[in-house]
C-alpha cells in the first residue's frame, strides 16, 4: 500500500478523503475516551482523582516516542530512495511529535505537582522526555535553516537517524543518573502495573491520539505538497 | 611535460542523456557527448547556465536527475580526475609549499613540490602564506594541484580567471602537455584559452 | 604521508596558527570562573556541588569550536578535494575530529585539573577527572562532527549547532559529572570510554554522509 501511495498524485487523492476521515474518527474516539477517563474509570488508591491526568499524559508520552520512530523510518526511506513524500512525511510529523512531547511534559508537571510539592521535578522519565523535546526542536530548526528543500530533507534525515540511535543511550544515561541521585519519584505513570479497568480508557485515548496524528500528518503533508507545487509553478513562470 | 608518461589505459569519458536540476530549474537537459584521450572540450555558456554544475556532476560531487557519466579506461573515477573550480581550496594561513605537500598526501602520491612550484612559477612564493598571494598567484597555486598527482581527466572551471598573460601561457602549456600524454581536459570558459578545442559544448541556449 | 595524516596535520596546523587552541581554553576557564561567581565562594558549598560544573564549561568550549569545522572547507572548496582522495571521506572526517580533539579536547582535559581544584574537588579525584574529561571531550567531538556537518552550509549556525548537539552531549556529561562528584567513578569512567568509542565510530560515518550532501 505504501508503494501505491508513493505516487504524489495518488497520495493527494487518498489524503483528500482520508484526512477528514481520520480527523472525524479521532474526534469520536477522544469523545469516548475523555469522559471515560474523567468519570467512568476508577480513582487511584494513593493519588485520588489526579491520576486521571495519566490518561492524557501517558498516550502523549507513547506517541511522542512513536512519532520519532516513524520519522526515523521516513528518514531512512528518504536517504535510501530519495522520495519526496518521505521527506514531507518526516517534516510533517515533527511538530506533532514535539507537541505531544510538550503535552507530556506539561501534564506531567501538573500531575506531579501535588505529589512533588513543586511544579517540576527532575525525575528520570520527565528528564528523558525533555531531552526528546529538545531533539525535536533541533530537528525542526534544522529544516528551517536550510534553504534547499531537498538538501534540508536529507540532512534532517541524517540528524533524525543519529537521534534515533542516541535515544536509547540517552534514556539509559538518564536512568543511571536518576538512580544515582535518587530523587523522590512518586509518579506511577502506567509503567508500574496498570489495573485492567484503566486499560480501556487508556487504550482508547491512545487510539484517539494515533488517529489525530494521522489526520494532522496528512494535512501537514498536503500543505507541503501544495506549497512545493506552487513554488515549482512560480519558478517555471520565471523561466527555469 | 607533466613529468609522467602517458596514462596507462586510454581514458575516455561518455556522458549519456544527462539532465541536471538545481532546485526547480533544469540547467542541463539530455546532454550527451564523448571525449577520449587527448581531447580538449570547451564548455561555453552564459553566467548561471550550468557550466559549473555540469563539471561538478562529471566530478561526481552531485547526482544527475537523469542520465549518467561513464568513464572507461580508469579504475575509479574519483581517483582519475582533478577538479579546479571557482573555489581554490586554499587555506590562508598555510604556505604555498604546505598546500602542495597536503595535496600530495591527500591524493596519495609522493610530493613533487619543487617541480610543481617551478612549473607554475611560484618558486619565489613557496614559503609565503596563501593569504598574501595575489588573485593570479592564488589561481596558479590552485592550478599547480594538477601537477601534484598525475590524473587523466582535468575538469577546469574558468581556469584563466585572474591569470595574467604569462599565467595564461603557463595554463596553455599545461593543457598541451597533458593532452600530449593522452590526458583529457574539460574546461568551462568565457573566452578561448589558447589551444584549439577538439569540441565545444554550449550550455543553456 | 597518508591522506589521514595529511588532513590531521593540516587541521592541527590551522588551529595552532589561528590561535584556535587558546580560545577554547580561555572559554573553559572563563566559564569555570562563572561558577563561584554564581554560587558564592563558600568552600563547603563548592566542594559539594562545584566540580561537576566543569562539564558545562567543557561542553560549551567544545561547542564553540564546531561551527567552523566543516564550514571553512565547504566555503573554500577543500571539501571537493577531499572527495577526490583515495582515502574514504569517513577517514578524513575522523582525522579532522582527531585534530580537533588534540587541539581542544586534550588541553581542556589537562586544564580540568586546575579548574577542578579551583572548584574544591578532592585532590585524589583529579586524575580521574582529567581522564574523564579526555574521554568526554572525545565523545563531544564525535557527536559534534554530525552537528557541524549538517549545519555546515548555515551561516552563523553556532546556536543551531548547540541546539542540535546538546541533547547528545547529555550522556557524557552525566557520566563525567558523576566522576567529578566522586560517585561510581570506575563505572562512570568505563561507560564514558564506551560513549567515546561509540561517538568516534558513528560520528564520522554520519558526518561524511552529510558532507557529501553539502558538496552537491
Amino acid at each position: 500500500m505504501l508503494s501505491y501511495l508513493a505516487n504524489p498524485a495518488r497520495f493527494m487523492a487518498f489524503s483528500s478523503w482520508a484526512a477528514p476521515l481520520f480527523l472525524a474518527a479521532a474526534i469520536v474516539t477522544l469523545a469516548i475516551g475523555f469522559p471515560w477517563a474523567l468519570f467512568a474509570s476508577p480513582a487511584d488508591y494513593q493519588q485520588g482523582e489526579t491520576v486521571r491526568i495519566m490518561y492524557v499524559h501517558v498516550p502523549a508520552a507513547w506517541w511522542s516516542m512513536g512519532i520519532f520512530a516513524f520519522m526515523g523510518g521516513a528518514s531512512f526511506v528518504s536517504l535510501v530512495w530519495r522520495h519526496a513524500l518521505a521527506d514531507v512525511a518526516a517534516r510533517g510529523a515533527a511538530p506533532i511529535g514535539a507537541t505531544f512531547a510538550a503535552l507530556c511534559l506539561i501534564t506531567g508537571s501538573i500531575w506531579g505537582a501535588p505529589t512533588w510539592g513543586t511544579w517540576w521535578e527532575w525525575d528520570g522519565r520527565m528528564t528523558s522526555m525533555l531531552v526528546l523535546f529538545v531533539i525535536y526542536l533541533g530537528y525542526i530548526a534544522l529544516w528551517s535553516a536550510i534553504e534547499d528543500e531537498d538538501k534540508a530533507a536529507r540532512l534532517a534525515a541524517i540528524l533524525c537517524l543519529v537521534g534515533l540511535i542516541n535515544l536509547p543511550i540517552i534514556k539509559f544515561s538518564v536512568d543511571w543518573w536518576s538512580t544515582l541521585h535518587q530523587p523522590a519519584s512518586i509518579m506511577r505513570s502506567g509503567g508500574s502495573s496498570i489495573h485492567p479497568t484503566m486499560l480501556g480508557p487508556l487504550l482508547t485515548m491512545a487510539g484517539g491520539y494515533l488517529l489525530l496524528f494521522a489526520a494532522l500528518l496528512l494535512m501537514n503533508m498536503r500543505a507541503s505538497v501544495f506549497r512545493r507545487q506552487v513554488e515549482a509553478a512560480r519558478l517555471k513562470g520565471i523561466g527555469g | 611535460m607533466s613529468g609522467s608518461g602517458p596514462f596507462q589505459d586510454k581514458p575516455a569519458l561518455r556522458v549519456e542523456a544527462l539532465t541536471l536540476v538545481r532546485g526547480a530549474r533544469v540547467l542541463v537537459r539530455d546532454l550527451s557527448f564523448e571525449a577520449g584521450p587527448g581531447a580538449f572540450v570547451e564548455i561555453r555558456g552564459g553566467n548561471g547556465a550550468g557550466k559549473t554544475t555540469l563539471l561538478r556532476a562529471i566530478a561526481g560531487f552531485l547526482q544527475p536527475r537523469a542520465g549518467r557519466v561513464v568513464f572507461s579506461g580508469v579504475e575509479e573515477p574519483a581517483l582519475a580526475l582533478h577538479h579546479v573550480g571557482h573555489l581554490s581550496g586554499l587555506k590562508g594561513a598555510a604556505s604555498v609549499r604546505a598546500h602542495l605537500r597536503y595535496w600530495a598526501g591527500l591524493f596519495g602520491v609522493q610530493s613533487r613540490e619543487d617541480f610543481a612550484l617551478e612549473r607554475s612559477g611560484l618558486l619565489a612564493q613557496a614559503d609565503l602564506p596563501a593569504r598574501v598571494l595575489s588573485q593570479g598567484q592564488a589561481r596558479r597555486l590552485a592550478l599547480s594541484r594538477l601537477l601534484v598527482a598525475p590524473r587523466p581527466v582535468w575538469l577546469l572551471d574558468e581556469p584563466a580567471a585572474s591569470l595574467d598573460a604569462q599565467g595564461q601561457l603557463m595554463l596553455a602549456d599545461l593543457i598541451d602537455a597533458h593532452r600530449a600524454s593522452d590526458g583529457m581536459v574539460l574546461a568551462a570558459v568565457h573566452e578561448a584559452l589558447g589551444p584549439a578545442p577538439s569540441q565545444t559544448l554550449t550550455i543553456g541556449a | 604521508m597518508s591522506a589521514f595524516a595529511a588532513t590531521f596535520r593540516r587541521d592541527l596546523a590551522a588551529m595552532w596558527a589561528g590561535g584556535g587552541v587558546v580560545a577554547p581554553l580561555g572559554y573553559f576557564l572563563g566559564a569555570t570562573m562563572m561558577v563561584p561567581l554564581a554560587m558564592g565562594p563558600d568552600r563547603l558549598l563548592l566542594a559539594a556541588a562545584g566540580p561537576p560544573l566543569v562539564w558545562i564549561a567543557a561542553a560549551l568550549a567544545v561547542l564553540a569550536t564546531l561551527e567552523r569545522l566543516f564550514q571553512a572547507d565547504l566555503e573554500d572548496g577543500s571539501l571537493d578535494q577531499m572527495l577526490l582522495s583515495p582515502a574514504p571521506l569517513e577517514a578524513l572526517v575522523l582525522a579532522k575530529g582527531a585534530a580537533l580533539w588534540c587541539a581542544v579536547g586534550l588541553p581542556l582535559a589537562l586544564a580540568g585539573a586546575p579548574a577542578a581544584i579551583a572548584l574544591q574537588a578532592p585532590l585524589a579525584l583529579i586524575p580521574a577527572i582529567v581522564l574523564s574529561l579526555a574521554l568526554g571531550t572525545a565523545a563531544f567531538v564525535g557527536v559534534g562532527l554530525v552537528g557541524a556537518a549538517v549545519t555546515a552550509s548555515v551561516k552563523r549556525g553556532g546556536v543551531l549547532i548547540a541546539l542540535i548537539v546538546l541533547p547528545f552531549f547529555a550522556p557524557p556529561i552525566i557520566f563525567g559529572a558523576a566522576v567529578a562528584a566522586g560517585q561510581e567513578v570506575a563505572a562512570a569512567l568505563a561507560i564514558l570510554a564506551g560513549c567515546a568509542l561509540g561517538a568516534i565510530a558513528i560520528g564520522p560515518i554520519a558526518a561524511a554522509a552529510a558532507l557529501r550532501l553539502q558538496a552537491e
